[in-house]
């Protein structure tokens, strides 16, 4: 009963739904910005090293290099200030939290990519690209047979 | 009318504001209380309104509290508090309250028993520094030092703060604000934190600070 109630009220200042993330995404954050009376959207683009909490209180921490210094922010994933997050390149990681991320720099800052929906992008798309080669391939092959075949019938002319 | 009503504390949690601003809240379950008696000035010598939460088993109850609550055609209450108010107020007797009293009103206290946390020294129960951790300090790091001068008054003067029992007492915050008001489900929300685990009764009136 009582949890029921708590849900009840976190569920109302959660978003209904959050873009899919994970730990060494490298993402886009679009954070709202209020200048003077105005309203701007900015672009903080970095590697996700960690999250942290639950429910409206779950907060996610962006790591990037600026001018060879890193720069972390701490963002609450809830917050209406966040407009978007959007998943660039996913890294293939094994954990949770990546602070080991802090002690390195330069070329070993690097994760090695990962394809969620294997190399070629979504599966839509793989079977296309499949379809594709095999065209290609069975194009091939009938060009090379109607060559055969076009070769046999001149010997048998002369 | 001074707007008051009982509850339950249900637990603390964060929300945001439209601008982003997160705020921390207590989430109360507030009403709906039977108002089980009018005290007047005539008859009590005060003007209350003494309201009931949360029912009981009628197997439960005595049978003095449930003649009480039949008067009013209510079952026998677990919680039962007077709201005092300063001028007769317009409630009849058996009167069902909900948290829709506090739609207008922008801060409350709110009166709960503390945690109760036994028998402890003074650093936890009146914020005393101790002593040094070094510097030849013997076994007294969390001691209370001294506690007056020695011949010439010859005792320990009265009110002198020493260890105890510390917790489970009625504490009342003042000024909290109303963050939102649920009539669906009976919530209040308040910023800040009140007195009490989680599921402790509470009392919640409109604030008395100016």
């Amino acid at each position: 009963m009582q949890n029921k109630l708590m849900e009840l009220v976190e569920q109302s200042s959660m978003k209904p739904r959050i873009p899919h993330f994970e730990i060494g995404d490298t993402v886009d954050v679009h954070v709202r910005i209020l200048e003077g009376e105005k309203e701007r959207i900015q672009i903080f683009n970095g590697v996700v090293i960690a999250r942290s909490g639950e429910k409206t209180r779950e907060m996610f921490v962006v790591r990037r290099i600026v001018q060879g210094e890193g720069v972390e922010r701490k963002f609450p994933t809830h917050s209406p200030r966040i407009a978007d997050i959007v998943v660039k390149r996913s890294g293939k990681v094994r954990r949770a939290k990546l602070y080991y991320l802090r002690a390195l720099s330069g070329k070993a800052v690097r994760l090695k990519e990962r394809f969620p929906q294997g190399k070629l992008g979504t599966a839509a798309e793989a079977k296309a690209a499949k379809a594709a080669k095999r065209a290609v391939k069975v194009e091939a092959k009938v060009a090379k047979k109607k060559a055969k075949a076009e070769k046999k019938a001149t010997e048998a002319a002369e | 009318m001074r707007v008051g009503l009982l509850g339950r504390k249900v637990g603390m949690t964060q929300i945001y504001q439209e601008d982003g601003t997160a705020v921390p809240v207590t989430v109360l379950e507030c009403g709906p209380c039977t108002v089980l008696q009018v005290r007047t000035a005539e008859r009590d010598g005060y003007h209350a309104l003494q309201l009931g939460f949360d029912d009981k088993k009628r197997t439960r109850a005595t049978q003095p509290e449930r003649g009480h609550a039949k008067k009013v055609n209510a079952e026998p209450k677990r919680f039962i508090r007077e709201i005092r108010q300063e001028q007769p107020a317009d409630v009849a007797e058996g009167a069902t309250l909900t948290v829709d009293v506090f739609a207008a009103i922008k801060s409350v206290d709110v009166v709960g028993t503390s945690k109760g946390r036994g028998f402890t020294g003074v650093i936890k129960r009146h914020g005393f520094k101790g002593l040094r951790a070094t510097h030849g300090v013997k076994r007294m790091h969390r001691h209370p030092g001294s506690s007056g001068p020695s011949a010439d008054p010859a005792r320990t003067r009265k009110g002198i703060r020493k260890p105890g029992h510390h917790g489970h007492a009625r504490v009342t915050v003042r000024n909290l604000k109303v963050v939102r008001v649920d009539a669906a489900n009976n919530l209040l929300l308040v910023r800040g934190a009140v007195p009490g685990p989680n599921g402790g009764y509470l009392m919640v009136h409109q604030t008395n600070k100016v």
